[in-house]
């Protein structure tokens, strides 16, 4: 479904990712880890359009992707996922709101009751019912991240993003985050990537986990060299070394 | 106890609160008292009674030259102008800002202009005013956008540029355009910054408005106390004056509730000016 091929990036001359080459399968779960600094943001932020990369391709059905956020990739951040200025479920109308009317941005008629159907629907599905009136500021930081990930359904996208989107929440709210987002993976049947830094969760959710470091370094020259894939695991426990180069040394020894 | 953790209940900081203005009202009592008891006609610092006396003469008895109550007719004019001036300044701050603080290109435009015009000192402006626009109510209400409209565009500009990227990025991702992101997602949450960009324009928007009126008008509140002062009328001028204040508190005020009433999101976070 989604071919990177040869995905490049770097910041002034400065090369943050390199020789980045995968085939991502549809209804594939990818957990992407790495330490601090390696680039798994920047790679997130590339495959969802908010940056374009230096060179390389990015393809979506061998379509390239447009080098800007689009309805079919949908987005979860950490924080600032969800619009202070409106109600929780006013929040999941929006989208509609934008395709309904492209001059007032509001969904009237047939259309609106449609959106209210499915948003009530989410809103069901996520708990969020009994706080369907209530701006993200009177929410608990589980419930906006719940509301954010219902607003990014509602456009039914075929891949989810997802940047650390648990990172900023208790432990306890968290097992109940990945609950709820395997049962939603299931129903909808999208493309999940998810940045996390907790190698478990990782684990835990996906069915490919794919680690960022940097494996060349330089060093005489600390910044000469980027951060790559350097394990693309299948949560069964087999690799997929097709997608490591063969004359890098240092996956071989991985 | 430290002094820093020594709090303050609410009956008791309200005494707090009034202890300045009693010193002042109390200073300012006693040394007219001693004037006047020198020199019954002294004008410099007439009591509360012959302050309250002309304050109520201006607002009751009709001049007799034009036949208007002239405390009334002052504040309409002065306060018609000043709603236009900073009506039309926040609509020119919302038309330019927005844009600058969005686009890129039209960042790129207009941000270095409106930086170098916001230097411009207002105040020198006015006599090309008045040789251009004349002497009318057009150069006053000039004055005023002149001095307010710069800094409140940059204050929206900066306010739509602080805006998080997630939430741009996020509105994206479900299908809205520019002008969508405008509409449904910028404005809504720059009102409450836009009303707090009227407040503090408010401030130099009276001192150019009372400016203006000092210079070249027939009426307004401005106009009446620079009239009075060539016969020393501290009876007139300390009451306007005490008025003028008495406007400009209730005007923020209004403002500030208004913002709490109609964009209740923007304040749950508690605290705010």
């Amino acid at each position: 479904m989604l071919t990177i091929r040869n995905l490049e990036k770097d910041y002034g001359g400065v090369p943050v990712l390199e020789r980045i080459s995968l085939d991502i399968k549809e209804g594939c779960f990818c957990g992407i880890v790495g330490p601090s600094g390696c680039g798994k943001s920047t790679f997130l932020r590339i495959l969802l359009g908010q940056e374009a990369p230096s060179r390389g391709e990015l393809l979506l059905d061998g379509v390239p992707l447009p080098n800007e956020p689009s309805t079919e990739r949908g987005i979860v951040f950490q924080r600032y996922s969800v619009f202070p200025h409106l109600t929780a479920r006013e929040n999941l109308l929006l989208a509609h709101d934008f395709e309904g009317s492209p001059f007032l941005g509001r969904a009237f008629g047939t259309r609106r009751r449609e959106a209210e159907r499915m948003a009530d629907q989410l809103l069901d599905r996520t708990g969020l019912d009994p706080a369907r009136d209530r701006y993200p500021a009177q929410l608990s930081g589980g419930m906006q991240q719940r509301l954010a990930i219902a607003q990014a359904l509602m456009k039914r996208p075929r891949m989810l993003l997802l940047d650390e989107p648990f990172g900023a929440l208790d432990p306890g709210v968290r097992l109940e985050m990945h609950d709820l987002l395997l049962e939603l993976w299931r129903e909808h049947g999208m493309t999940v990537f998810m940045v996390t830094h907790d190698i478990s969760e990782a684990f835990k959710l996906s069915t490919r986990v794919l680690t960022f470091d940097k494996v060349r370094t330089d060093p005489q020259f600390p910044d000469a060299y980027g951060a790559t894939v350097t394990y693309d695991l299948s949560v069964d426990g087999t690799a997929f070394p097709d997608n490591i180069e063969k004359d890098d040394p240092n996956a071989e020894a991985g | 106890m430290r002094l820093i953790n020594q709090k303050v209940s609410r009956p008791a900081g309200f005494l707090l609160a009034a202890i300045p203005f009693a010193i002042v009202i109390i200073a300012y009592v006693s040394a007219s008292g001693a004037r006047l008891a020198v020199n019954p006609s002294d004008k410099l610092l007439p009591s509360f009674a012959s302050m309250a006396e002309a304050f109520w003469r201006m607002a009751t008895q009709p001049d007799r030259r034009s036949g208007s109550l002239l405390l009334w007719a002052d504040t309409a004019a002065s306060l018609a102008r000043l709603a236009l001036g900073i009506g039309i300044s926040a609509l020119l701050a919302l038309l330019l800002g927005v844009p600058i603080g969005l686009i890129p290109k039209i960042r790129g435009l207009l941000n270095a202009f409106i930086a170098t015009f916001s230097l411009i000192p207002p105040i020198t402006v006015l006599p090309i005013l008045f040789i251009a626009v004349g002497l009318g109510e057009a150069s006053k209400i000039a004055l005023i956008i002149i001095g307010t409209a710069p800094v409140m565009t940059r204050a929206i500009a900066l306010a739509v540029s602080e805006l998080p990227v997630e939430l741009l990025v996020k509105a994206q991702t479900l299908g809205a355009s520019t002008w969508q992101i405008i509409l449904r997602v910028v404005l809504p949450q720059i009102w409450p910054k836009l009303v707090v960009a009227i407040r503090l324009g408010l401030v130099p928007a009276w001192i150019f408005l009372i400016s203006a009126e000092a210079i070249a008008s027939t009426e307004g509140l401005g106009y009446r106390i620079f009239l009075v002062r060539r016969y020393l009328a501290m009876d007139v001028i300390l009451p306007y004056v005490a008025w003028i204040t008495l406007i400009a508190f209730l005007l923020d005020r209004a403002l500030m509730l208004s913002s709490r009433r109609f964009f209740r999101w923007a304040h749950l976070g508690g605290g705010g000016l």
